[in-house]
């Protein structure tokens, strides 16, 4: 069975994409940390830990297309299961730094001995192991999704309304984890790690390791989504999405449909936000700001959603623009960033990768038929 | 000494009525003499000028009281100074003439201290007892039910016995049962000022009364825990009031807020992301009006608002018409991609406010008439939340007027209701569909001239209040207004009820849990438009 599940997700497209993102993660590191830093193809740090993010940021318009693209969700609240799962890393990297912090205590955290506390919370217990932190990276978000779609989607809240709750489910989780008396560092975050499986995680080879994983990772994410989007069950999906009372009245129970995307979707998230705290150093509540969720979803529509390459491409492609237009004309980078919505939703409303498919469709078009025959065949004249 | 003086004193309180030249000399001849003796002496010169109960020997004990009083050391005569750059002016403690000036050399301060100062209070606040104005003599005996010296009894008592003023007399009863509870008086006397205590004390007598319980036995410790109870049940109930009345005033934010959000919603299915915009472009507006003003006008400074009301309404007005026809008509049927592309829209309106008066908060003034508190019983009303109220309740009457008595109106709700059939019927849809998003976000832009007056104006401003108001719509239900009323009272009051148990943010936290879990049990808010459609 999973042998037909991964042979089905297996098509051409799917294989491109699977080897060009495996390359990457062998790749890339070897130009990083292989060749001398003179070399034309070496790889600088900088554009590593870069693109390594953007890695992160795919895997997560990746999870969204899962649910938005694929289920008509379209969740303003994926921020918040990205953050969850960068929270529970994050959680695993203070435990690493032990003694080192500045305060000098064995166990517990700076944040936690600076508020006086006198021992670790419950909810920190078994942080120090990687395992377990690993566990609760999918555990921590795939329980919220299944909280929240369980309640939402049983009760048939659908389209708008589901959007705002999904916003209010973030800006709730963004409120409660800026007090301190939460235990995750208030305002500050979760921030100041030393080591990651013992290595140094400031060190290159560590860096280049965990820009590999991330790629690995986005592959293997795409191979599930592939998987999923072939099956019968991905029919299933689509139909839900683009009628949905139609498939309830023939027998599919819609909700356990949604409810399981949503969760994959969230899980999915959250290996997203534990392979992009390592790489950017720290975690803090500004991650479930509802404009970050709304941001994810941008991504998507840029790259084109229903389709599983668009959302990498957008979120890649979205970001290397904010990261230029940030450094160059700062002020500006709103106004891009507005523009894009307002320009994506009126011209490019299937995205790069819909636009690309609808002109190379009608490009084979005219070179099956000649011109002079199209212009007078009856499809034109109606 | 005391003994001896007090009933001279309530002899000379009669004269003090009708004060006779007597009267003033000896007054004027006691005030110069605190220019003699040592600092020792001058609490009996104090307790002598106190003595004569007369009024007009206050300017010259709250001067003295100040360290403004100085006398003269050719004459030894007292005076009130004012600086008058190196100089001092003199004025006559008496009559308030002015009576030269003179180096600082020539001079010399009647020296105080602490002691002598809170000396000094209560001699004034047993002085302006007697004074003709009213609110004087209320206000002294508030001074003396604080401190509660026993002491100023007597005094006290002088006074209510030739007091008219019902208001002031009850005042002084106030007092005068603040004293008798420190005074070795007969029990029945205690419980007597222990009941007008707990009948009209208000809030203060409540640690009087605390202690009382703690203090004495028997029947009057009996009285005084009743009182305490009873008090206790009052502040509660005020208390209530008083949260009541924050929820109301949050709550009329949030309706402001939200309101027009709701009228957009209601008609055309859609969420505008950029409703929170609308908003702060109506308090930028008020900004500009009132810089303009300020360089140009500034007696029609109270008038600010006012000015800016229109002008708000109609640049978020054409704000939103523009966006509708713009952006938001090619996206019919897509209520998802309305969103993001409104999304859009308002990251840019945030980012041209930013980049015009840049990033930090601009200052917007309130008018004289904002600014102040009213008090009614327990309960205390700020004028701006006030007016806020009030001003809530007048846009949402006037909108109410609108959507049920105008042609508009009938039109909107017909589309509201069916668009198709609205179409067949000859209605122009599409216009209705822009004026109603010019409507709902001119309301927006007036929500915004209120919110200029409690919020800070700055980019951020429509972000602070576009979940709230999306939490009061969704709450509330669409097509209704009254649903939006409801919505936002009630969680405005909900919100200031948990405060005091969860703190700010914890309620905030829990009010979101609330609506969330609320929409599953009525996925289209409290009062949702009844219809047969499958998928609405």
């Amino acid at each position: 069975m999973i042998s037909s599940f991964v042979f089905r997700a297996l098509d051409r497209r799917a294989r491109g994409v699977i080897a060009i993102l495996l390359a990457v993660a062998l790749l890339v590191p070897l130009a990083n940390l292989g060749l001398p830093s003179d070399h034309p193809l070496h790889v600088p740090n900088y554009t590593v830990g870069l693109v390594g993010k953007y890695l992160t940021y795919a895997l997560l318009a990746l999870a969204l297309d899962l649910v938005w693209g694929y289920c008509g969700i379209l969740s303003l609240g994926h921020g918040a299961f990205f953050a969850l799962g960068g929270y529970a890393m994050g959680m695993y990297l203070m435990r690493q730094i032990g003694s080192r912090g500045v305060y000098g205590d064995p166990v517990l955290p700076d944040f936690m001995v600076f508020l006086n506390w006198q021992e670790l919370p419950w909810f920190w217990l078994g942080f120090d192991q990687f395992w377990f932190a690993a566990i609760m990276i999918l555990a921590v978000p795939g329980l919220l999704a299944f909280a929240f779609g369980w309640f939402a989607f049983r009760s048939r809240v659908t389209g708008v309304y589901l959007s705002i709750i999904t916003q209010a489910m973030t800006y709730a989780l963004l409120l409660a984890f800026f007090r301190n008396e939460m235990g995750f560092g208030g305002n500050n975050g979760l921030t100041d790690f030393k080591d990651i499986l013992g290595a140094n995680i400031q060190a290159d080879t560590t860096r280049a390791a965990l820009f590999s994983a991330s790629a690995i990772a986005l592959a293997l994410a795409f191979l599930i989504c592939s998987g999923i989007v072939r099956s019968k069950f991905g029919m299933v999906l689509v139909a839900v999405r683009d009628a949905e009372s139609r498939s309830r009245f023939f027998g599919y129970r819609v909700e356990n449909v949604k409810l399981f995307v949503f969760v994959v979707s969230a899980m999915m998230a959250g290996v997203a936000g534990a392979l992009y705290v390592p790489q950017v150093g720290i975690i803090n509540p500004g991650e479930f700001a509802p404009a970050n969720s709304i941001e994810i979803v941008i991504w998507t529509a840029v790259g084109g959603r229903g389709t599983l390459v668009g959302p990498i491409i957008g979120a890649v492609l979205v970001n290397a623009g904010k990261s230029v237009f940030t450094a160059a004309f700062p002020e500006f980078w709103l106004f891009a960033l507005g523009a894009l919505f307002v320009a994506v939703t009126l011209f490019l409303p299937k995205g790069i990768v819909g636009a690309w498919s609808a002109a190379t469709a009608r490009l084979k078009r005219q070179k099956a038929k000649p011109p002079v025959d199209a212009a007078a065949s009856p499809e034109a004249a109606e | 000494m005391h003994r001896l003086i007090r009933p001279l004193t309530l002899l000379l309180l009669l004269f003090a009525v009708l004060p006779t030249a007597s009267a003033q000399t000896e007054l004027g001849g006691l005030i110069d003499a605190l220019s003699t003796g040592k600092l020792k002496q001058r609490s009996g010169q104090i307790e002598a000028i106190a003595a004569t109960g007369d009024a007009r020997a206050v300017p010259a004990l709250q001067a003295l009281r100040e360290g403004d009083l100085y006398f003269r050391k050719s004459d030894k005569k007292v005076f009130i100074t004012q600086k008058d750059g190196k100089d001092f002016r003199l004025i006559d403690p008496l009559s308030g003439e002015l009576a030269g000036t003179e180096t600082k050399k020539a001079l010399s301060k009647v020296k105080t201290n602490n002691r002598l100062r809170r000396q000094i209070d209560d001699v004034i606040g047993a002085l302006t007892l007697l004074s003709e104005d009213p609110q004087t003599r209320i206000a002294a005996a508030a001074t003396i039910f604080k401190t509660a010296d026993p002491a100023s009894l007597e005094t006290l008592e002088a006074a209510i016995a030739q007091e008219s003023d019902a208001e002031v007399l009850a005042a002084m009863q106030r007092a005068r049962a603040a004293i008798v509870l420190k005074t070795d008086a007969p029990d029945s006397d205690k419980i007597e000022a222990i009941e007008r205590l707990s009948s009209d004390g208000g809030r203060e007598a409540l640690p009087l009364l605390t202690a009382m319980a703690a203090r004495s036995e028997g029947a009057v410790a009996a009285a005084a825990q009743q009182a305490v109870a009873k008090a206790e049940r009052t502040a509660a109930l005020w208390d209530t009031g008083q949260t009541i009345w924050y929820g109301i005033s949050l709550g009329s934010v949030l309706l402001l807020a939200a309101i027009g959000l709701a009228v957009t919603f209601g008609v055309m299915g859609v969420i505008n992301m950029a409703h929170g915009e609308m908003v702060m472009l109506g308090a930028y507006t008020t900004f500009v009006v009132q810089e303009l003003i300020r360089a140009n006008m500034p007696g029609l400074f109270d008038y600010s608002l006012a000015i800016a009301l229109p002008l708000a309404f109609l640049v978020s007005g054409a704000c939103g018409f523009a966006l509708e026809r713009g952006v938001i008509r090619f996206l019919y049927g897509r209520p998802l991609e309305t969103l993001l592309a409104t999304w859009g829209v308002s990251l840019i309106l945030q980012q041209a406010i930013r980049t015009i008066f840049g990033p930090t908060n601009q200052e917007v003034g309130n008018p004289t008439w904002m600014s102040g508190a009213y008090e009614l019983g327990g309960l205390t009303f700020t004028a701006n939340r006030l007016w806020i109220v009030v001003f809530a309740m007048i846009v949402f009457s006037a909108l109410f007027v609108v959507l049920k008595k105008t042609a508009f109106g009938l039109q909107m709700r017909a589309v509201t209701q069916n668009r198709k059939m609205a179409s067949s019927m000859g209605i122009r849809t599409p216009w209705v569909d822009a004026l109603t998003f010019a409507l709902g976000s001119g309301i927006a832009g007036i929500a915004g001239v209120a919110l200029s007056q409690i919020a800070n104006v700055s980019p951020n401003l429509g972000q602070n209040y576009i979940i709230d108001s999306f939490m009061v719509v969704v709450f509330g239900g669409v097509g209704n207004l009254w649903g939006t009323l409801i919505g936002a009272m009630s969680l405005g009051i909900a919100n200031k009820f948990l405060e005091p148990y969860a703190g700010a943010v914890l309620a905030k936290i829990l009010i979101l849990i609330l609506i969330i879990l609320f929409i599953q049990k009525r996925p289209k808010g409290l009062f949702a438009l009844k219809g047969r459609a499958v998928e609405a």
